[in-house]
């Protein structure tokens, strides 16, 4: 089946001369949770802007389901739902009033069971009569959900759905993410919380200073780029390392009384077992033995260190 | 192709809806304020010192100035009204959800426009109905009453709608009224007719853009104007044919929306 969301040569230069973005070429496939990683001013934000119709693209293509953004923008825009990253709602409005608005707003005749079910799912039944205003951050955040939904998208944008959230939010809004995806919604998230992309995305793309860097599955990623680590308690500490065990590139502790072997699955090194071997063979006892994943902040941060 | 299928018009109904809701929760501020300035007015200029004037084209002062009132209250309320309903979402950042949903321009225009304009049709007339109470009323062409009414109330909330997208404070979207609007209305015979002036200033005057609006929305009570009515409505016109194609390149361009 083709991409939902098909990005071709989408560039955005600003018109103080900023180039936002040069050249973004990404697909989005229907019915994955795709996470879009970045620093801070990478363009992620003028990235989800553009596709949404928020704002103009310099040059590029966007279709949304077959549908171009520029020529077919209602098709296109009638399929997605936006939580921008502010907390950007009409103060005065109640809950209620708002949601429904949003829901007009698309298009969609009004229907208030759907509506109310919106809501409950959010937490957000109890205040459908209170003010935006009146609400705290937590809610105001829920509410922008609410409408984001009200319409019943078939795209979710999420744009640093968790910054400043507390734990009780993040839980719930992870629960609802993967009920949508359950329902085949497609969802595109951006954070710079890695965690937040290890635990829910399929694929992952990173983006910094207005450049795809790369665009994976998240297992991929994890197992290309992703290293072990196996530590070793020694028995005895050692002054140092013996010479033979050279080609393993091992790290001492400053005490002596730990020995660390990093390895990646493209490494020429020599696998764990001969090393274990070795060290036997070198009369090198150890009491215990711990192996550790790298995250996918550590691959994150390795790869902006090296487009640096 | 339908109209239903080629316009989403329940996001205008919405957003008409809405921006009619906003003004009955600002009741206050949105009609009874201008109803107790105008009130003022009268109380000042229609007895207190009108008392003392003449009648002008054989109208009691007090009834010579409603038209003008009238159309003072609508060219500032429709202004205010516009731009500062596009202006809001602008500044807290909702305008987000406008610019995402499948909404065309011509419907965010009809929608936005159609409410500030509704607003200060209906604070027009409330201010006719108060006007009533404190002088004799005589309207000659109630049609072309309303036309001008409606006419006036659309033009200038298109100008609002335009100031809102333009202005990058609040500063700005208070100086076009405040130091354009207020005085060309004062100054375009409101409170009095420009027959009154030495000729030199009468002929300054007839570059004031308001003198046609006035001049023909009083022919329309009184069937006696300053300047013909065919030149009022050829003027109300082209001032609105203007602030459409404004409009209309603010749209094609993106101009402070998606830019």
């Amino acid at each position: 089946m083709p991409s939902i969301i098909s990005i071709s040569g989408v560039t955005k230069t600003y018109a103080t001369g900023f180039k936002a973005l040069k050249e973004i070429n990404l697909d989005i496939e229907r019915g994955e949770i795709f996470a879009l990683l970045g620093p801070n001013g990478a363009g992620k934000t003028t990235l989800i802007s553009i596709v949404c119709g928020i704002v103009n693209r310099s040059s590029g293509t966007v279709t949304v389901d077959g549908n171009d953004i520029g020529r077919d923008y209602r098709a296109a825009r009638s399929l997605i739902g936006l939580v921008p990253q502010e907390l950007t709602i009409d103060a005065f409005e109640s809950v209620w009033a708002t949601v429904n608005y949003s829901r007009g707003l698309f298009g969609k005749p009004a229907n208030p069971a759907f509506v109310e079910k919106v809501l409950r799912d959010l937490s957000l039944w109890d205040k459908k009569d209170a003010k935006a205003i009146t609400l705290s951050g937590g809610m105001k955040r829920r509410l922008m959900i609410a409408k984001a939904l009200s319409h019943e998208p078939r795209i979710l944008f999420l744009d640093e759905p968790t910054a400043g959230v507390d734990v009780e939010l993040r839980q719930d809004m992870w629960a609802m993410v993967r009920r949508l995806r359950e329902d085949g919604v497609t969802i595109i998230l951006t954070t710079h919380y890695i965690e937040e992309a290890e635990a829910m995305a399929d694929r992952v793309g990173v983006i910094n200073r207005g450049e795809i860097v790369l665009v994976d599955g998240k297992a991929e990623l994890m197992r290309k780029l992703g290293r072990k680590r196996l530590v070793l308690e020694l028995r005895a500490p050692l002054a140092s390392i013996p010479e033979t065990f050279s080609r393993y590139a091992l790290e001492l502790s400053p005490d002596g009384g730990q020995l660390t072997y990093t390895y990646d699955n493209q490494s020429e090194r020599p696998g764990v077992a001969s090393l274990i071997r070795d060290l036997e063979a070198a009369g090198i006892q150890f009491r215990d033995i711990d192996t550790q994943n790298s995250s996918l902040e550590e691959i994150f941060v390795n790869l902006l260190r090296q487009e640096a | 192709m339908n109209l239903r299928a080629a316009m989403n018009l329940r996001a205008v109904w919405v957003i008409y809806r809405m921006e009619m809701a906003r003004a009955f929760r600002t009741v206050l501020q949105s009609i009874i304020s201008p109803v107790i300035s105008t009130s003022l007015y009268f109380v000042v200029f229609g007895s207190a010192i009108g008392s003392r004037i003449t009648e002008i084209d054989g109208i009691s002062y007090g009834a010579f100035i409603v038209p003008g009132l009238i159309m003072l209250s609508l060219l500032t309320q429709s202004i205010s009204n516009a731009s500062f309903a596009i202006y809001f979402p602008k500044f807290v950042g909702s305008i987000y959800e406008l610019l995402s949903a499948p909404v065309s321009y011509l419907e965010i225009v009809i929608a936005y426009v159609g409410g500030a304009a509704t607003k200060s049709i209906i604070l027009g007339l409330i201010i006719l109905a108060t006007a009533s109470l404190f002088v004799p009323l005589h309207i000659e062409h109630p049609v072309w009453m309303l036309a001008f009414l409606v006419l006036t109330a659309v033009t200038f909330s298109l100008f609002g709608f335009i100031i809102g997208i333009w202005a990058k404070s609040f500063e700005q979207l208070q100086l076009v009224p405040l130091l354009i609007i207020t005085p060309l209305t004062f100054l375009g015979g409101s409170f009095y007719s420009i027959n009154m002036l030495p000729d030199i200033w009468r002929t300054v005057t007839l570059f004031n853009p308001v003198v046609y609006l006035i001049s023909g929305f009083r022919w329309s009570f009184y069937g006696k104007s300053d300047v013909s009515v065919g030149i009022s409505l050829g003027m109300t016109v082209v001032f609105l044919l203007i602030c459409i194609a404004i409009v209309a390149w603010i749209f094609r361009t993106g101009y402070r929306l998606r830019n």
